[in-house]
């Protein structure tokens, strides 16, 4: 069946349908990760966009019951050039064409997604339309001038987190530390890596207070993930700000790291096209040394908006300068941009997960 | 850490005539490290046997040698030229081995003439059979069952050992493109090809080893500077399983069939590869994979640029030896700029958003009395490459470009073998396995019977199929294939890379007229540029591969 993606700026697409066969809207972004299509379709963070991937032959080694990030696919709609005919992989049940379908999540396959590329890298991310049959490009363009629609308006992370708490990892007898989650559209993958070390997690809503967050008195306190627009979460600026001043030892990733710049005083803004992909060098500073890192972030911290005499920026994207990790002079907080929990991407930066156990280990 | 200012005058060795395992590639490496080092203000000494190389062009080097490549005269050219440094890793094996010759016996240390980026004990490390797996036992990477044999006695031992894994991998060490080399089912073979090894080995010694075939063999390219950042420049995918040399297997970049965690898995291992071993340019590190579980071994590693680099540069357009040779004066990968973007830097992963086919080329065609099969033992002489977005139209690209009078799966004399040569043609690797797989199809069989005869992974069995498929509906299409009624399938022909000939032969038309009808339809090939990032950034560099898609770029 036929399918077209719109942009807001007038241009079409046109392609093959798959997966579900409804229509919806999104902020089209693209990432350059050659594997990991079923985690990055996971993966909370992507809510409401239309995820365009720039490989072009996606879907070939299926979908299996393990590589999930998320309980359910979160893209609003997939972009791909070509759509596997057949998948290959031992751990492989389901095509990813089932998948979308079951979950009814509509896909596009056949568009020049370099041509699709180029163009949000010269005019920046916009909203997109992704509609099936005899839609017309005309109608699909009017739904993306509904102001309601617009990306950058929906408090994205309070559609992904979770309505109410619950624990991951070894039981309490077991646990080496207990560690409260704000959940802000949490990735599986961060739970498994700390429950790894022995870590017992309980998983927050991401409008829970600092006070409901600390009441079990916890070793440490961890900042998720998620999606949109870190301005409008006030209300978990408020909570992160109370959870970073309590003493206990903090780790945040990439939506932690801007919600606690923006607890220290810090703005974010937003990047023209985004960071996705898993090729990301950043540099350490303090030791010169440059990781290779997985990325999902639209928006990023404003370093000059950073109170330097309390907080410092640790590390830094060498493609273009903006901040990717935070470091409290005082306190025993720490945040990074990237994930350090992979999935999909290199695992070369899951050592920050053992620094947050040995900070919370130094406490004891 | 820029630039060391202790070194001057840097030595490059060029790595002497082609051979098998050791062609062009080298003097693309070498002419790419000249150029760095130059651009850093090196003054650079080339040393090659071979006139035709372009890194003997007067303008390439400082001063050019073209001398016997032999200890004995390296030495007088050091004690004439007097070089601060040697750069050893960049003349494929001959180099290497000259480099470690010069140093054991004393003229390096003789002459004050440092060996620049990986050091010595790294590449005896990686080179040395025991050495390796002894460092790979200590950081927790996984080898093959293996035993060195260094006589004819040790090898009538082992032959009547019990339980040994058959069938057993025969490598002799430190020769090229693993010559001497095969697979021995029983006793009687491992005498045969393991005494032939012996004597092949300079070092009159092979590793016999248990034999992974059907496992998936992958490759990654790898660098590290001196501050221990590392990172991989491509991953690569042979079509043809373990038990098939890399230089003789078709291969894919980057991987298709591996998921994210397998990819990562593998991309992991290499790095701590690469940091244990102290590697300071690049590396490539050669794996099995399991198709039926996480399951790897690692299988080799090449401390230095090697006939995959060349491969891998110019299909992620990431120039490995050029940041080798930087990395080898002291440079850091993030002080190297990323020529093709001229923004980013040297230090990232590239993202491909083509897929890349290489095919090796045989010279079966001058000489018709040579065994064609390919095994553990190198045979091509050359290799081609192609770039598409797609996995059929990349394959037919490159099927054109070997020139052996195929312009697509349809082969000549493939009619003629019987359905029994078939299944054997399948069972053993032959230069011509590629068109028995084709024709296979074409005969009906199923991917369920051929993959377990060629151990290909089903993924690319299909994409085959696909293509033989396409034979017939160009047949069933006829004349209608210049018409509204055929549009579709000339259009799904020329993505997957049929050439308006074979079209025309197939559907009747001339190739005029299907190429008229084409064009009046507006069906003609874009140009899109290779650019390291996947479109992320903007390129300078114009290198660029044609494709059926709708944007063109310039």
């Amino acid at each position: 069946m036929r399918a077209i993606l719109a942009l807001a700026d007038g241009t079409v697409y046109e392609g093959e349908a798959f997966g579900a066969t409804t229509t919806t809207v999104g902020e089209v972004v693209f990432n350059t990760g050659m594997t990991g299509y079923q985690e990055a379709l996971t993966d909370p963070s992507y809510a409401g966009q239309l995820l365009c991937l720039t490989y072009p032959l996606i879907g070939n080694y299926g979908i299996n019951a393990d590589d999930v990030e998320s309980k359910q696919i979160q893209v609003a709609g997939f972009v791909v050039r070509r759509l596997a005919d057949v998948y290959s992989n031992w751990r492989a049940n389901e095509s990813l064409d089932g998948f979308l379908r079951r979950q009814g999540i509509p896909g596009i396959s056949g568009v020049d997604t370099r041509a699709l590329t180029r163009r949000l890298r010269h005019e920046g991310v916009m909203m997109g339309a992704l509609g099936i049959g005899d839609v017309i490009a005309d109608d699909l363009i009017a739904r993306l001038n509904d102001r309601a629609n617009a990306y950058d308006q929906i408090d994205w992370v309070r559609r992904v987190t979770t309505s109410k708490p619950y624990s991951w990892g070894p039981d309490e007898g077991s646990a080496r530390f207990r560690v409260s989650v704000l959940d802000c559209g949490i990735k599986y993958n961060i739970l498994r890596e700390l429950a790894a070390l022995g870590v017992r997690a309980t998983v927050f809503p991401a409008t829970a207070t600092a006070d409901q967050m600390l009441a079990d008195d916890p070793d440490g306190l961890f900042l998720s993930p998620g999606p949109g627009d870190p301005a409008l979460l006030g209300y978990a600026v408020d909570t992160v700000q109370a959870v970073a001043h309590s003493g206990k030892p903090v780790m945040g990733i990439c939506l932690g790291n801007q919600l606690l710049g923006c607890a220290f005083g810090g703005k974010t803004f937003k990047l023209p096209f985004g960071h996705r992909g898993a090729n990301h060098p950043v540099k350490d500073l303090p030791t010169g040394r440059v990781v290779i890192t997985s990325q999902n972030h639209g928006y990023a911290l404003d370093a000059n908006s950073l109170p330097s005499d309390s907080v410092s920026v640790t590390q830094i994207n060498l493609n273009d300068g903006t901040v990717e990790g935070l470091q409290h002079r005082e306190l025993p907080v720490f945040s990074i941009q990237y994930h350090p929990e992979a999935s999909p991407g290199p695992r070369d930066s899951t050592f920050y997960f053992e620094r947050f156990i040995d900070l919370m280990e130094a406490r004891r | 850490m820029p630039k060391r200012q202790d070194i001057h005058k840097v030595m490059v060795i060029g790595s002497g005539p082609i051979v098998i395992g050791q062609a062009a590639e080298f003097d693309y490496a070498g002419a790419q490290a000249c150029r760095a080092l130059r651009e850093e203000g090196c003054f650079v000494i080339l040393v090659n046997s071979n006139p035709a190389t372009i890194m003997t062009d007067v303008e390439m080097a400082d001063r050019v040698y073209i001398e016997p490549l032999t200890v004995e005269f390296l030495e007088k050219i050091i004690a004439r030229e007097r070089p601060d440094g040697l750069v050893p890793t960049l003349g494929g094996q001959t180099g290497l081995n000259l480099a470690t010759a010069l140093a054991n016996a004393g003229i390096l240390e003789k002459y004050n003439v440092e060996l620049l980026g990986t050091p010595l004990s790294t590449i005896a490390k990686a080179e040395d059979r025991e050495l390796f797996r002894g460092l790979m036992r200590e950081i927790g990477e996984p080898v093959p069952e293996s035993f060195i044999i260094g006589s004819d006695e040790e090898l009538e031992e082992l032959s009547r050992r019990d339980g040994l894994p058959w069938p057993l991998i025969v490598r002799p060490a430190y020769t090229l493109g693993g010559s001497g080399g095969g697979i021995a089912a029983n006793p009687a073979e491992l005498m045969e090809i393991g005494g032939r090894g012996i004597r092949l080995s300079p070092v009159s010694q092979v590793m016999v080893e248990r034999c992974l075939v059907g496992w998936k063999e992958v490759e990654y390219e790898v660098m590290r500077d001196a501050n221990d950042t590392c990172i991989t420049i491509c991953n690569m995918e042979n079509l043809d399983p373990m038990g098939v040399h890399t230089g003789d297997s078709m291969v894919v970049a980057p991987s298709q069939t591996l998921s994210d965690k397998e990819y990562q898995m593998l991309r992991t291992a290499s790095l701590k590869i690469i940091r244990s071993l102290g590697i300071e340019g690049g590396c490539n590190v050669q794996l099995a994979l399991d198709p039926k579980s996480f399951g790897y071994y690692i299988i080799e590693v090449n401390p230095r640029v090697s006939r995959s680099s060349a491969l891998a540069s110019k299909a992620t357009g990431y120039p490995i030896a050029r940041v080798a040779a930087k990395i080898a004066v002291g440079l850091h990968l993030d002080e190297i700029e990323n020529k093709v973007t001229g923004k980013t830097l040297a230090c990232f992963e590239p993202a491909l958003d083509y897929c890349v086919v290489k095919i090796p080329r045989w010279p079966f065609d001058k000489f018709t009395t040579a065994d064609r099969r390919i095994t553990t033992q190198m045979k091509a002489t050359g290799e081609v490459m192609a770039l598409d977005r797609s996995f059929e139209s990349a394959l037919m690209k490159a099927v054109r470009s070997l020139e052996i009078g195929a312009i697509s799966l349809r082969y000549k004399g493939a009619s003629l073998w019987s359905d029994m040569q078939i299944e054997t043609l399948l069972k053993t690797p032959t230069d011509e396995r590629l068109f028995v797989i084709a024709e296979a199809f074409r005969r009906g069989m199923m991917v369920e019977e051929i993959a377990p005869l060629c151990h290909f992974d089903r993924w690319f069995l299909v994409k085959i199929r696909n293509l033989v498929e396409m034979e017939s509906a160009l047949s069933e299409c006829g004349a209608g294939i210049v018409t509204d009624a055929g549009k579709d399938v000339l259009e799904a022909a020329k993505r997957m890379g049929y050439p308006d000939r074979t079209i025309a032969d197939l559907t009747g038309k001339t190739e005029h007229e299907i190429r008229t009808y084409r064009k009046g339809i507006g069906l003609i090939p874009v140009y899109k540029i290779v650019d390291t990032c996947a479109a992320e950034f903007e390129a300078q560099t114009p290198y660029f591969y044609s494709c059926y898609d709708s944007e063109s770029e310039r």
